[in-house]
């Protein structure tokens, strides 16, 4: 059921994008400046993982709170580690341990006291921000480890920095574990077919919760790495990632309805969004001209696929 | 011959109960009497009805979208798109404009916010794409449009149409005037054809479709009757802050979607009521004025709103399945 084709679209407009781009501003599609490209989506790519989880284990699986995990996640590493290179892993420990909690109390909500995955996760939504206002005064808190900067941002190997290779690790990792286990296999079943999964002996609260654990970890992780991109913290940090990454899952061909698809698409979703939206920028496009052009394009692609069936 | 149908239990689907917003609003505004002794004199009941006003207004709209199962991310876009329309075009009327040309620039208000509306429903309704992702997108080229036309903050309109609004017309001001007709409103629509088509519609779509309901048609209108909402949002607004900015409507988005969950209206389409809404933006509301005369100091604010909102929204959905 991976079907192939489904990763040609995002494919195509990805080279689509590069040789626009490089034919509006020669030097575009150089690799250097490619592999910069994807260091910006790595971020969104790491968050595009665990929503892409939550959505697959279906039952209108959705969570808006992975902003919120994003900038919880920077703030409380950055606080940890303050500069320190010996705080780093505590800082990663603090900072995962952190989304778990996150997506421990959304996926109670959502399989325990089933409340809509959309209400739930906008109602966390408030309560971390406020954790974060009451945290920070909002002002910028936190520093990263020089280490850790040093270990994101630069070029770490070939040219790539060490962020990439991560983002490529956990999204392999994620891939193996969702067609090679049990768990992978029973969050598929889950979201395909709530009750056939239920029939068969699978727990469906169980495994929907661990998909938002696992969601709101990778945020909140993304977040630690994102500090040592950025260097330190302020409280809206995370928003910009929460609808990008459902539209970078939808871009990459995965089901909102559950039950369909995969990483490797939800990957060429961000790296789709971080490119459009930085073709746009050396064309001198005024801000509502980049914005009309990216919404357009939004539109285009989900005319592409994503419709749904007629009776339905 | 009586057919029983079982009205509750076929709309047995999570959502907070109409007299749980109402409760609240109580308990709230009961706080707000304790922190505030002036509240019930009539001139702060007129001022809080008047910031209330533009959510309540928008959470209507919002309303007859997810009644149809669906649900509308570009209204906050929308509403500020509707907001630099009216004032460019006031502006250019001069200070001193006839009533007659203010009636085209608000006509023409309302069919920028139907034509967007008419943008979403065919995304959604037409071309059956996913609602969330779509009407977002659509939001960002809404926005993007509002952009364009005013890139700032700003601008300055005929004093005559914030006066109008402030003054007196029956007797009542403005916001009365408007809450007036805004139950009016909910109370007509509630008596069309339209709106029992949508609420079958939003609770079983196949079924609609093969009992031969114009389901493509019902919920192109109901974006459209969102979008006209969102023209009057960004109306009411202009009136009390006499200028235009691109980036107003940004809160009004997800603002709507609580209200209208706080309100009793089920995310999954087909059963609630816009007057919940209505309570559940009042609700909102108060929310924010008990914790301001509350005088909680500011790093608080935002963790107490959010758990009390989270603690209503879940705690609404609960109670409902007991």
């Amino acid at each position: 059921m991976a079907g192939f084709s489904r990763l040609a679209i995002p494919l195509i407009a990805i080279v689509a994008i590069l040789v626009v781009g490089e034919a509006l501003s020669p030097g575009f599609a150089a690799p250097r400046q490619v592999f910069n490209q994807l260091t910006v989506a790595s971020f969104l790519g790491l968050v595009v993982i665990g929503q892409t989880l939550v959505i697959l284990a279906g039952g209108e699986g959705i969570d808006l709170s992975v902003g919120a995990a994003v900038s919880l996640g920077a703030l409380v590493a950055g606080n940890v580690m303050n500069g320190s290179d010996a705080m780093i892993l505590p800082a990663l420990a603090a900072s995962a341990l952190t989304g778990a909690a996150i997506g421990l109390v959304n996926g109670i909500g959502v399989t325990r006291l089933r409340i809509p995955a959309l209400v739930m996760t906008l109602g966390s939504t408030g309560v971390i921000t406020g954790i974060l206002i009451l945290m920070t005064n909002g002002k910028t808190s936190g520093r990263s480890a020089e280490l850790l900067s040093q270990m994101v941002a630069p070029p770490l190997l070939f040219g790539i920095s060490g962020i990439v290779y991560l983002w490529i690790l956990v999204g392999a990792l994620a891939t193996f574990v969702l067609h090679k286990s049990r768990f992978g296999y029973s969050l598929v079943a889950v979201g395909a077919n709530e009750q056939a999964a239920a029939m068969v002996g699978l727990s469906v609260p169980w495994i929907r919760l661990a998909a938002y654990v696992g969601c709101s970890s990778v945020s909140a992780l993304a977040g630690f790495f994102l500090i040592g991109y950025t260097g330190s913290v302020f409280v809206s940090i995370g928003n910009q990632f929460v609808l990008t990454s459902i539209i970078a899952v939808v871009i990459g061909g995965t089901a909102l309805s559950g039950g369909s698809g995969g990483f490797v698409g939800g990957a060429l979703g961000a790296v789709v969004l971080t490119l459009l939206q930085s073709v746009l920028i050396p064309l001198n496009v005024a801000e509502f001209g980049r914005q009309m052009i990216f919404g357009l394009t939004l539109i285009a692609f989900m005319v592409l696929y994503g419709r749904e069936p007629k009776s339905t | 011959m009586t057919v029983d149908v079982p009205r509750r239990r076929a709309l047995n689907v999570p959502r907070s109960p109409l007299w749980l917003a109402a409760s609240l609003v109580v308990l709230f505004s009961l706080a707000s009497v304790a922190l505030q002794p002036t509240f019930l004199s009539p001139r702060v009941l007129q001022s809080n009805l008047s910031t209330f006003l533009p959510l309540m207004i928008i959470a209507v709209g919002q309303t007859y979208v997810i009644l149809g199962g669906a649900i509308d991310l570009s209204l906050g876009a929308l509403v500020s798109l509707v907001n630099v329309v009216l004032v460019t075009s006031l502006q250019a009327l001069g200070a001193d404009p006839s009533f007659a040309a203010i009636a085209a620039c608000m006509g023409m208000a309302l069919l920028v916010g139907a034509a967007g509306g008419a943008v979403n429903g065919v995304l959604v309704g037409v071309l059956r794409l996913q609602p969330i992702v779509s009407t977002f997108a659509a939001g960002i080229v809404f926005g993007g449009i509002a952009l364009w036309i005013m890139p700032q903050a700003g601008g300055s309109m005929p004093p005559v149409y914030a006066k109008t609004y402030a003054a007196k017309l029956f007797g009542v001001k403005g916001a009365t005037f408007m809450l007036l007709s805004l139950v009016a409103i909910i109370y007509l629509i509630s008596r069309t054809r339209f709106y029992i088509y949508l609420l079958a519609v939003g609770s079983n779509r196949p079924a609609a479709f093969q009992s031969g309901l114009p389901v493509m048609r019902i919920r192109v209108l109901s974006y459209i009757v969102a979008g006209l909402f969102a023209s009057v949002t960004a109306m009411v607004i202009l009136a009390s802050t006499s200028a235009g900015d691109p980036l107003m409507g940004q809160a009004f988005t997800l603002g709507s979607v609580s209200a209208v969950v706080l309100g009793g209206t089920a995310l999954s389409g087909g059963a609630g009521s816009a007057i919940g809404s209505m309570l559940g933006a009042v609700l909102l509301g108060l929310i924010n004025n008990v914790l301001f005369f509350a005088q909680l100091p500011f790093v608080y604010q935002t963790i107490v709103q959010g758990t009390i909102i989270l603690a209503a929204l879940a705690g609404g959905i609960m109670v409902s399945r007991r």
